[in-house]
């Protein structure tokens, strides 16, 4: 085994399906189709990435495919320098997986059961175990939670119980999927502060999934981005809102209503009643428009909102041709400032 | 091997946690003994002897089908609702990644789950009805002992058949029709309505081949001192030998249905 400085080695991977449709009353068609369309990439050891993309990108393909459970129909995948697909169980005790929707804790048990379960699974050492387990009870705050059955436990303490599950065989690597999906702010930063510290001190890879670019700016320092199975950009998350030309709203709540606020910073793109969204470059600090705009309107109170990741990706397509859009998927009530969105496909 | 022990643990403590639940199951498992043991009655005074049985064997028989009802899962309440569950949702993926063997685990689970309903939801029903009635219960340890190895033996066949059936799921997308008619198959062919030795010609002979028979029929028959000596021998044969081949098919569904996952995604 070559222990090389990529953990995670990615050459050209691809994963065609075979879907067969009912085409009549005995006729059937079979369709193929290219969830991941030649990949490749790298991630270093000790490295934390980003990996995004709309729904049906390929995301959970990948991962898939990275985890063994899944195997590539051509290219090559190599994580720690082990073959996924061949090697999956012993590939499986060196690295920790996190699924947001799914859960590999005992539903029926007291939390505490699911540990001593991974305890004998992977076979940790009880001494190592030990010092795993109160690490991750004391920055995962789940004293309280260890005799609690699992089906009792809210979405946000059950990911941290799963998070701590995944991770008390010292995994080099952990894929985490949506981990911060439908938690409150403060499950959030909680998930967050463990996770960098985990990196830190631990130097464990990994490779995230999320909807939610605060993710990517408080953790990543590189982002990968992924559309129609193939990765449309890769490099800083700065470099992407740059490359997507993407706008951050400042949302503000007048004393009273107004015209359209001027500024240079930013540009209006609603108004309803006293509230105005005014669109600003995501890359752009939204201090001196706030002081900018308090200085000469009668501001009630304001708030930030981030691009979301479907808007970013498709502005990048605005830039170059789009492979065949089919159809609609975005749902975002929000105004959107692009006047004319490219459609994503959400397969 | 001690993971497996630990997940043979979780599985009776997660069925020993609904204590409600279980005391509502004795009940259940009483009131129809009791409509049972009268409608044996009735049966066996009109033609005494039927199967082989006096009365009081008769009423053994029934108040054992409702002690093992659970243990043996003859109308299913075991692992595999929730492993069809899994394989519905893609929750299976999961499981996947782990570094364990699918069906020892899903076994382990599952015969921790039956001795928690042998102890709670048998020993009760059967005092119930040991009360109530003058039931043929054996003298000899030797004999209980050989009823536990038989009781053991009709749990793994169970599990295998049970996990055959859910396994199912990965080429059926809905697994309930195959289970309501393995539910069925359970009730019947385990002798849980009748026993298989009163029904005549070519239907009983098949009834007593299937692997069902291990899991009521076989155990009563040793717990009656029914089997003895060879017969004894013969009967932890004819149980083993269907707990062996079922779990090697459950293996090769197993794999089948892994390389299927790996393939196609699911």
């Amino acid at each position: 085994m070559a222990d090389t400085a990529d953990m995670i080695e990615v050459d050209g991977v691809e994963k065609v399906f075979t879907v067969r449709r009912r085409a009549g009353l005995l006729r059937r068609e079979k369709r193929e189709v290219r969830a991941v369309d030649g990949i490749s990439f790298r991630v270093a050891r000790g490295e934390m990435v980003g990996y995004i993309g709309p729904n049906g990108a390929g995301k959970s393909t990948t991962i898939k495919m990275l985890t063994g459970i899944l195997t590539p129909s051509g290219g090559r995948v190599r994580v720690a320098g082990i073959d996924p697909a061949r090697e999956r169980t012993r590939l499986a005790r060196r690295i920790g997986v996190v699924f947001g929707q799914r859960t590999t804790l005992w539903w029926d048990l007291p939390l505490k059961d699911s540990y001593r379960l991974a305890h004998r699974m992977y076979r940790i050492p009880d001494r190592r175990f030990r010092e795993n387990l109160d690490r991750c009870v004391e920055l995962l705050d789940l004293a309280e939670l260890l005799d609690v059955p699992v089906r009792q436990l809210s979405l946000g303490q059950r990911m941290r119980g799963d998070i701590a599950a995944a991770l008390l065989h010292d995994p080099e690597v952990l894929y985490l999927d949506e981990p911060t999906i439908g938690l409150d702010v403060i499950s959030k930063a909680k998930v967050r502060g463990f996770l960098r510290r985990l990196n830190e001190e631990n130097g464990t890879t990994v490779l995230l999934t999320t909807h939610d670019l605060t993710d990517i700016e408080q953790l990543c320092g590189r982002v990968m981005v992924i559309d129609h199975g193939r990765l449309m950009y890769e490099g800083s998350l700065d470099g992407l809102h740059e490359a997507g030309g993407s706008e951050r709203t400042l949302v503000v709540d007048l004393e009273r209503e107004l015209p359209p606020m001027v500024t240079e910073l930013a540009r209006t793109v609603r108004v309803e009643g006293p509230r105005q969204w005014l669109a600003f470059p995501a890359a752009q600090s939204a201090a001196p428009l706030v002081a900018a705009l308090a200085e000469r309107y009668p501001v009630a109170d304001l708030s930030v909102r981030e691009p979301e990741i479907e808007t970013v990706i498709a502005k990048m397509y605005a830039e170059r041709p789009a492979p065949a859009p089919d159809q609609e998927s975005d749902p975002d009530p929000d105004p959107d400032p692009d006047p004319d969105p490219v459609p994503v496909s959400g397969g | 091997m001690r993971l497996y022990g630990v997940v043979a643990a979780g599985g009776f403590r997660r069925f020993a946690t609904y204590r409600v639940a279980t005391a509502a199951g004795i009940f259940t498992n009483t009131v129809f003994g009791f409509i049972m043991a009268y409608t044996y009655i009735a049966l066996w005074d009109e033609r005494p002897r039927l199967g082989g049985y006096d009365v009081s064997e008769a009423l053994t028989y029934v108040w054992l089908g409702q002690a093992l009802l659970m243990a043996c899962a003859m109308m299913g309440g075991g692992f595999e609702d929730e492993l069809v569950e899994r394989i519905r949702t893609g929750d299976i993926a999961v499981d996947l990644y782990r570094p364990v063997d699918l069906q020892l685990y899903w076994l382990a689970g599952d015969l921790g789950r039956a001795a928690f309903h042998l102890l709670g939801r048998g020993v009760a029903p059967m005092a119930f009805g040991a009360l109530a009635f003058e039931l043929a219960l054996p003298g000899s340890v030797l004999t209980w002992a050989a009823f536990l190895v038989s009781v053991v033996l009709g749990v793994l066949v169970s599990f295998a058949i049970r996990f055959v059936v859910a396994l199912s799921a990965f080429w059926l997308l809905d697994g309930a029709g195959v289970m309501q008619i393995s539910w069925l198959a359970g009730l019947f062919f385990s002798g849980m309505m009748l026993p298989l030795n009163i029904f005549p010609g070519t239907l009983g002979e098949v009834a007593r081949a299937l692997p069902w028979s291990a899991l009521l029929q076989v155990p009563a028959d040793v717990l009656l001192g029914k089997s003895t000596g060879w017969g004894l021998a013969g009967a932890f044969a004819f149980q083993a030998g269907w707990a062996v081949a079922l779990l090697v098919a459950g293996r090769l569904l197993q794999s089948a249905a892994t390389r299927r996952v790996v393939v196609q995604g699911g």
